[in-house]
């Protein structure tokens, strides 16, 4: 293992990047072998694993401060090597002015909200199965913040998506949440493959995988790409795919409220604050290709415009305080994108930070928040009135409830979606399974009424109970 | 050529076969697993014997110590290469993990005696590289699922059509070749019915139906034993790849490539266990077909590195579905079944092996999968994304189906579900494996990037004689040595 860096930095380094695997390893590995720990164990594995990277990242951050360093990468050597081919799988991470502020977010969210939830899940049944989930996130996103190429980014995003879908299904004794689970996966899944090919595409036009073909060269968030316009819009096009499949961007917007079914807990750090903003965070970080392109910089900022205003718009509509902070968050989400579609880098990082906390807090207060609003018109005696919109005088009766409806159906992107691209591919596959249990059958003779005797050896130990 | 230490290849086929025929001499089942166990694991510890033995001579390919069948035939049939020898002791395993995960109460109804024949079989096709006995043991290999099917009483009609077929093409193919002075368009035909041959085997569309069939039909374990150990992959590498010229590996390349990616839509919309796990398998023995067909070493090293994390992990995938239907019979993905509160340990097990099918990150399939990718890209970026897009499809439906099994409702039931230690301990190891090929890689990779070069070197030489003669494979053996420093 190589390492460039003064030991001390280093060694900070790799404790920010390693306490969230050897948190998840501990939690794993005894559920696996069959010796479930205590809750009280769990939460100060927690609490520890969460300290000692966010003290490590703040750490580091000094230490940059304080030698004036804007960037440093921790070399932990070739993964794979076939030097014959030139392929190598680099471990890289790369600590700078844009992944320092997010880790430390990662950690300084994750840890509050691991606080939280050791308390509100307790005695759950589910308790155990949350916080090997809850390591598997934290150690996504800290992998995704500090990615130094493009495989070890890919490493994060698929750790993130994962356990991101596993918890929207937590509650798994219902079917909804579990289906939206699914969503919440088929999504990302998409996403992914669009991240894939957009690196598929970088490595076909420039002969590298280096993730600094994205980024650009020199510090963040300075730095040029070297991709010809056309090229740079065309992987542009696929890295946005990708972002708006993370940050729930039009049109894939509709699991974002489907997320909600999770824990609150989840629901607050993950959707509200963390893994909503992974793909905008991809965003910035590739901010030096998108400047490469003028007409990626229009669309990008588009795409932010069109999802504020739709989340603005679906926001306004919702009846229960989750989705209704789930849209607040996309709202400021397409803002953000918005921001960076523009060419600003530094503004919208900030956003991120003081959204992130803010969307937390406003998500872990919201069970006690309902609790309180209760009492409150218990004691007024009635339901709390508002005052109508300054727009219902000015906007017509007719454009007010299209835009209802419009808001109600959430854009009608889910339906558009399951229309348009779902649907029609998954009837073409039952047709050609239709068409195969017919073949089959036929070659067989078997007739397609009668259904074949089940073999006894077949009998389950369900059977024998019955 | 180097010869092994000791006689590991003509032991671990003897002993499967002796412990078939002892075995059909005890009636009580449950000896007769552990006897079954018994054999497993010795044949599992001479599979691991030959593999170490191998490394420690640092060559491309050695043969048996003491051969006997050379001196009884004077031809090199057992022969261990880079290619054969990890995947002698994956088989093995998956062999012994199979047995051991079969459960007591099942013990008399699970064909142990045909599962050791079919030991003996694969271990015999793995070590040997003769084409004719490779096709003869092939075409053997199908008797005891045929008999399983006929058991069961079910039409094993669409199983024979296909694996004839396969017998006739292969047979055809092999006796086109081995014709003295056959040569351009004869030869051709050959090799054009060889590559059809593999092709079935190896269940590419639209000669695929065979296995779903099977799947359908035959009991689960011995399904899984047949198609775990990826013949088709190894008789493509085996009769096809030395001879076929670069056209007709792309065309290969192409239908399984098209293959991938319909498996993985099928998979998406299967409503029983057992045909989605056949469209899984489908899916990812084609990627490995795709990876072997590009014959670049960045695309092949890939495909052999696939080759083995998909035989891990589609055997612990199959394993777990196997356990669960023992509970509670086959599963209709039509439902929700609510599993997990019964048998959480599975349900992790089956997550991790399905997850490491599609090569997650952090498991054995990861690089491999990379790498795939990678030679993919060299050869033809469309092709990238097909694997890429391949790969997703599947995800989707893994997911899918873990949700189905595992979760959605409330299982009610009056026994306990729980998961036995036998295949606890199975689907342990199978995960120890998956998570610690994911970590380190490295040894994995530099051992299949060395054979994959060794065997492109293999190809190009046996390209390079054939305007001259139809050399078969055992005429090369010597002639590949080493060329290039090892990467250990």
């Amino acid at each position: 293992m190589e390492i460039i860096w003064e030991p001390f930095v280093s060694v900070l380094g790799l404790t920010v990047v390693f306490s969230p695997a050897v948190l998840f390893a501990l939690l794993c590995g005894v559920s696996l072998v069959g010796a479930p720990l205590s809750e009280r164990t769990i939460a100060r594995s927690i609490q520890l694993a969460v300290s000692v990277g966010f003290v490590a990242a703040l750490g580091l951050l000094l230490s940059m401060l304080a030698t004036g360093l804007h960037e440093l990468s921790l070399e932990l050597g070739d993964w794979v090597a076939i030097p014959d081919q030139h392929f190598h799988f680099h471990l890289k991470f790369v600590f700078d002015r844009l992944s320092v502020p997010f880790v430390i977010l990662v950690y300084g969210l994750c840890g509050i909200v691991g606080a939280f939830t050791t308390r509100y899940l307790h005695r759950e049944p589910g308790f155990g199965r949350f916080f090997v989930l809850y390591s598997v996130f934290l150690m996504g996103m800290v992998f995704s913040s500090l990615a130094g190429t493009i495989e070890a980014l890919f490493f994060g995003w698929e750790l993130v998506g994962l356990s991101s879908a596993l918890l929207v299904g937590y509650f798994h004794e219902r079917a909804n949440p579990v289906r939206n689970g699914q969503r919440v996966w088929s999504v990302y899944r998409i996403a992914d493959a669009a991240f894939l090919v957009a690196a598929i595409l970088v490595h076909h036009l420039t002969g590298s995988g280096d993730f600094s073909v994205l980024m650009g060269d020199g510090l963040w968030p300075a730095g040029s790409v070297a991709l010809s316009e056309k090229h740079a819009l065309l992987v542009g096009l696929l890295l946005l795919a990708a972002a708006a499949g993370k940050s729930a961007l039009v049109p894939f917007s509709g699991w974002l409220p489907r997320a909600m079914e999770g824990p609150t807990p989840s629901s607050a750090v993950f959707y509200g604050a963390l893994s909503v903003h992974l793909g905008v965070f991809l965003l910035l970080r590739v901010g030096g290709l998108i400047e490469r392109s003028i007409v990626l910089m229009v669309v990008v900022s588009a795409l932010g415009l069109v999802t504020a205003v739709y989340a603005m718009l679906a926001g306004r509509v919702q009846s229960d305080i989750k989705s209704a902070l789930a849209f607040a968050s996309l709202t400021q989400v397409g803002i953000i994108v918005f921001e960076i579609g523009v060419g600003l880098r530094f503004l919208p990082l900030v956003h991120i930070i003081g959204h992130a906390c803010l969307r937390t807090l406003q998500l872990l207060r919201a069970p006690t928040l309902l609790h309180d609003f209760h009492w409150m018109e218990n004691a007024v005696g009635g339901h709390l009135t508002s005052e109508i919109s300054v727009w219902h005088r000015w906007i017509p009766k007719w454009t007010r409830l299209w835009l209802y409806r419009f808001s109600l159906e959430r854009g009608f992107f889910d339906e558009l979606l399951d229309e348009y691209v779902v649907r029609p591919v998954i009837r073409l596959f039952r047709w050609s399974n239709r068409m195969e249990e017919r073949w089959t059958r036929w070659l067989s003779m078997e007739s397609t009424s009668s259904k074949p005797p089940r073999p006894a050896s077949e009998s389950s130990l369900e059977d024998y109970a019955k | 050529m180097m010869e092994l230490h000791l006689p590991w290849l003509e032991l671990a086929i003897l002993i499967p076969i002796l412990g078939a025929l002892w075995i059909g001499r005890i009636r009580e089942a449950k000896l007769v697993r552990r006897q079954t166990l018994f054999v497993c694991a010795i044949t599992l510890g001479l599979a691991i014997g030959e593999w170490i033995d191998f490394g420690t001579l640092h060559t491309f390919e050695a043969h048996d110590h003491w051969d006997l069948v050379h001196r009884v035939t004077t031809v090199d049939i057992l022969v261990v290469d880079e290619l054969s020898a990890p995947l002698l002791p994956l088989t093995a395993l998956v062999f012994l993990m199979t047995v051991l995960s079969t459960l007591p109460s099942k013990a008399g109804r699970f064909p142990f005696r045909s599962a050791l024949i079919l030991l003996g079989m694969c271990m015999a096709i793995l070590s040997c590289r003769e084409p004719w006995v490779i096709v003869s043991l092939v075409s053997l290999m199908c008797v005891p699922v045929a008999a399983n099917i006929r058991e069961r009483k079910r039409s094993s009609t669409v199983f024979y059509l296909h694996m004839g077929m396969m017998s006739a093409l292969l047979g055809g193919g092999q006796l086109v070749l081995s014709l003295p002075g056959v040569e351009g368009n004869v030869r051709l035909g050959g090799v054009l019915l060889l590559t059809f041959g593999c092709l079935v085997r190896s269940g590419i569309v639209p000669v695929h139906c065979w296995l779903t069939d099977m799947f359908e039909k035959a009991s689960m374990g011995i399904s899984l034993l047949f198609v775990s150990p990826m013949i088709g992959a190894y008789l493509t590498m085996r009769l096809v790849y030395p001879v076929a010229p670069s056209w007709l590996l792309k065309v290969i390349a192409g239908v399984s490539l098209v293959t991938a990616i319909y498996a993985g839509g099928m998979a998406l919309v299967q409503v029983h266990s057992r045909r989605f796990f056949c469209c899984l398998f489908l899916g990812f023995s084609s990627l490995v077909l795709v990876g072997i067909e590009l014959a670049t070493p960045i695309g092949l090293t890939g495909a052999l590195c696939i080759w083995l994390s998909v035989g891990l992990s589609l055997a612990g995938f199959g394993l777990s579905l196997r356990s669960l239907e023992a509970r509670t019979g086959r599963l209709s993905l039509r439902d929700y079944h609510g599993l997990y509160e019964h048998t959480p340990k599975l349900a992790a097990l089956f997550l991790l092996t399905g997850l490491a099918s599609i090569g997650f990150p952090g498991t054995i399939g990861f690089i491999g999968t990379e790498l795939l990718v990678e030679g993919a890209v060299t050869f033809f970026p469309a092709v990238g994304i097909a694997v890429v897009t391949a790969a997703a499809l599947n995800g989707i439906a893994i997911l899918s189906v873990y949700f189905k099994v595992f979760t959605g409702t409330v299982h009610q039931t009056t026994v306990d579900l729980r998961s036995q230690p036998p295949e606890r301990i199975a689907l342990l190891v199978l995960a120890v494996l998956i998570i610690g090929g994911g970590i380190v890689p490295q040894p994995g990779v530099a051992s299949r990037y060395h054979a994959a070069r060794a065997l492109l070197t293999q190809r190009e030489r046996m390209l390079a004689t054939d305007g001259e003669s139809s050399p078969s494979i055992p005429a090369l053996h010597g002639q590949i040595t080493e060329k290039a420093g090892r990467m250990k």
